[in-house]
């Protein structure tokens, strides 16, 4: 049944390009390039336990190799995409064993300072990055000799990819270490007790969650064609964390409906007013305190309250 | 030789905002395990209220003290309004001050707009100070004066006073605290207020060196933060000494190698982290 409905979702979202127009298609990459991203973060604050603020590092380092190594190496796509990969994973390796020194709020503060060391290396570092001006004039590849640069070829692109990425990642939290990964989440100690290495469990975690978003940084650069270092402020990242708090840490749906709630808030709102971050921090705000467990189960304790109310 | 002495003054001059920064920020986390991300935004605010008050024509060391209090008073509001709703929940806390900050920032950005307001010195302090061939600039000696005493101050109040004793208290054991009587609903909303107030007279102090722009606060937090990672919670000492060995790295880094400053900034910390993880001053390892 489950896997039905999946199937059915799947379908309905590979067929968006054949009634909708190109700016829906435009949207619908950005959400699941969103959603991978969210769905990484989440590997973290949901099933680890651990919350990052400075997720969008992983996402534009990703994105900066990508841009760096072909723009400036000249190299191919076959070669920038698996480079970016693996370089962005090999740094997550290493702030991963910086920021797990420490757990809860010392995680927190360090995997913050060590995201803004980053953006403020994209900044400074005018020779390789480009600083403020960014690295422009960059290309789609085109695998199998399907062109991407054509929306509708990208969409479909960045929904295959969406797709293995969270079929992936659901495995992943399946699989006996993702069920030993949520019992170093809940009961840290009875784990190490029981003989669990809860540390590197932890760092496995961190890692995989900076390989995806990874993945997540390549469709962006690629999308974008274009990279900023504002991609690596503390917005994004927090963009990505209220994506999964507001859809539901700990699920797997959750976070693509939060992503895809947050893509479309923010791009409606641009269009009007240039208030971004004061809605984000107030739409923070609201779900921090009125519904801390995501909208869903926040909206129907709300109703739940309010017929209490009327009987 | 000169660029040298202005370099060291400029160090100093910055650890000396650094310790106003980070001394209020390890205050809260200490006794409330708050990690009040939005440190760095109170510190713009106290900039740009400093830096409007001093355009009113009432001379900077007034417009300081207004921005002390002012931002103090938000601080405290805050507390009571949303981080009590959420006392309990250290996650919750700190994201609704990482949503708080985004509002506040957005708010300055609102109402000072988006170029950076320049924040004139004192007239005493904008003559350098010249003395064995050198000219020091004064308003750098001022800050760095105001630092120490702040630091007295703070000793002398946490190690001295009632309130200092009853700190200390919460900080070590928060429900031995409470079971002993100390109304730790009116010391968490005073500590707030005088560690927010600490963030505004930085600002406020530091218009004249920084600026009052735009992403201030972003760029002040991640230095705080490493200030409190390096110096360890609970530690004025620490925060102090951390606070210049700070302020020396960055602007000698800045000034030394432009584009890697930041990969500077970033060495001490994973030094300190690989072998002392509680930081190089923490209390609560001895």
């Amino acid at each position: 049944m489950q896997r039905f409905s999946i199937g059915l979702l799947l379908i309905t979202l590979a067929g968006l390009p054949l009634v909708a127009g190109e700016y829906f298609v435009n949207l619908g990459s950005q959400i699941l390039i969103a959603a991978i991203f969210a769905a990484s973060l989440n590997l973290l604050v949901g099933f680890a336990g651990l919350t990052s603020l400075g997720h969008a590092s992983y996402l534009g380092l990703s994105a900066y190799f990508c841009a760096w190594l072909s723009s400036k190496m000249g190299l191919g796509h076959a070669v920038t995409a698996p480079a970016a990969l693996l370089l962005t994973t090999v740094v997550g390796m290493v702030f991963g064993w910086i920021a797990l020194r420490a757990t809860g709020l010392g995680f927190l503060m360090l995997t913050l300072a060590l995201s803004q060391i980053v953006w403020g290396l994209a900044y400074r570092w005018v020779s390789v990055t480009n600083g403020d001006n960014g690295i422009s004039g960059l290309s789609r590849p085109s695998p199998f000799g399907i062109d991407l640069g054509v929306s509708n070829h990208f969409y479909w692109f960045a929904l295959i990819a969406t797709t293995l990425c969270v079929l992936l990642m659901a495995r992943l939290i399946h699989s006996p270490y993702g069920a030993s990964l949520r019992g170093t989440r809940d009961q840290h100690r009875r784990m190490s007790a029981l003989g669990f290495n809860v540390w590197g469990i932890r760092w496995v975690a961190f890692v995989v969650a900076s390989f995806f978003a990874a993945v997540a940084g390549l469709l962006y650069v690629y999308f974008h064609k274009y990279i900023h270092p504002s991609v690596m402020s503390v917005t994004v990242s927090a963009e990505a964390l209220l994506s999964v708090i507001a859809g539901g840490a700990g699920t797997i749906m959750g976070p693509l409906l939060g992503a895809l709630l947050v893509v479309v808030l923010k791009n409606y709102v641009s269009a009007f007013i240039e208030r971004w971050n004061m809605l984000l921090g107030i739409v923070f705000l609201v779900i921090v305190i009125f519904m801390p467990a995501g909208i869903k189960p926040g909206i129907d304790a709300l109703l739940g309250r309010l017929r209490r109310g009327q009987s | 030789m000169q660029i040298w002495v202005i370099q060291t003054l400029n160090s100093l001059s910055l650890g000396g905002l650094l310790f106003m920064l980070a001394s209020g920020f390890a205050l809260i986390f200490g006794l409330m395990r708050i990690a009040n991300l939005t440190h760095g935004a109170l510190f713009m605010v106290g900039a740009y209220l400093a830096a409007t008050v001093s355009r009113a024509g009432y001379g900077l060391l007034l417009a300081a003290l207004a921005a002390t209090l002012l931002v103090a008073l938000f601080g405290g509001v805050v507390e009571r309004l949303i981080l009590r709703r959420l006392s309990g929940n250290a996650q919750g806390q700190v994201l609704a001050t990482l949503g708080l900050s985004f509002v506040a920032a957005d708010s300055c950005l609102m109402v000072w707009g988006g170029d950076p307001i320049p924040i004139e010195a004192p007239r005493i302090f904008q003559m350098p100070l010249r003395m064995f061939g050198l000219a020091f600039p004064t308003y750098r000696l001022f800050v760095l004066a105001v630092a120490i005493v702040v630091a007295i101050g703070l000793y002398v109040l946490i190690e001295r006073t009632r309130l200092g004793a009853t700190i200390r208290a919460g900080v070590d054991d928060m429900q031995m605290a409470r079971a002993v009587g100390i109304p730790a609903s009116r010391l968490f909303t005073t500590v707030f207020c005088l560690g927010a107030g600490l963030a505004g007279l930085g600002g406020a102090l530091g218009g004249p060196i920084l600026n009052a722009y735009p992403g201030l606060d972003a760029d002040m937090l991640p230095l705080a933060l490493i200030v409190v990672i390096l110096g360890g919670v609970g530690s004025l000492v620490g925060t102090f000494i951390s606070s210049f060995i700070i302020g020396f790295i960055y602007t000698f880094g800045i000034a030394l190698v432009p584009d890697l400053a930041y990969v500077i900034l970033f060495l001490p910390m994973v030094v300190v982290i690989a072998f002392k993880p509680e930081g190089l001053f923490s209390r609560s390892a001895t």
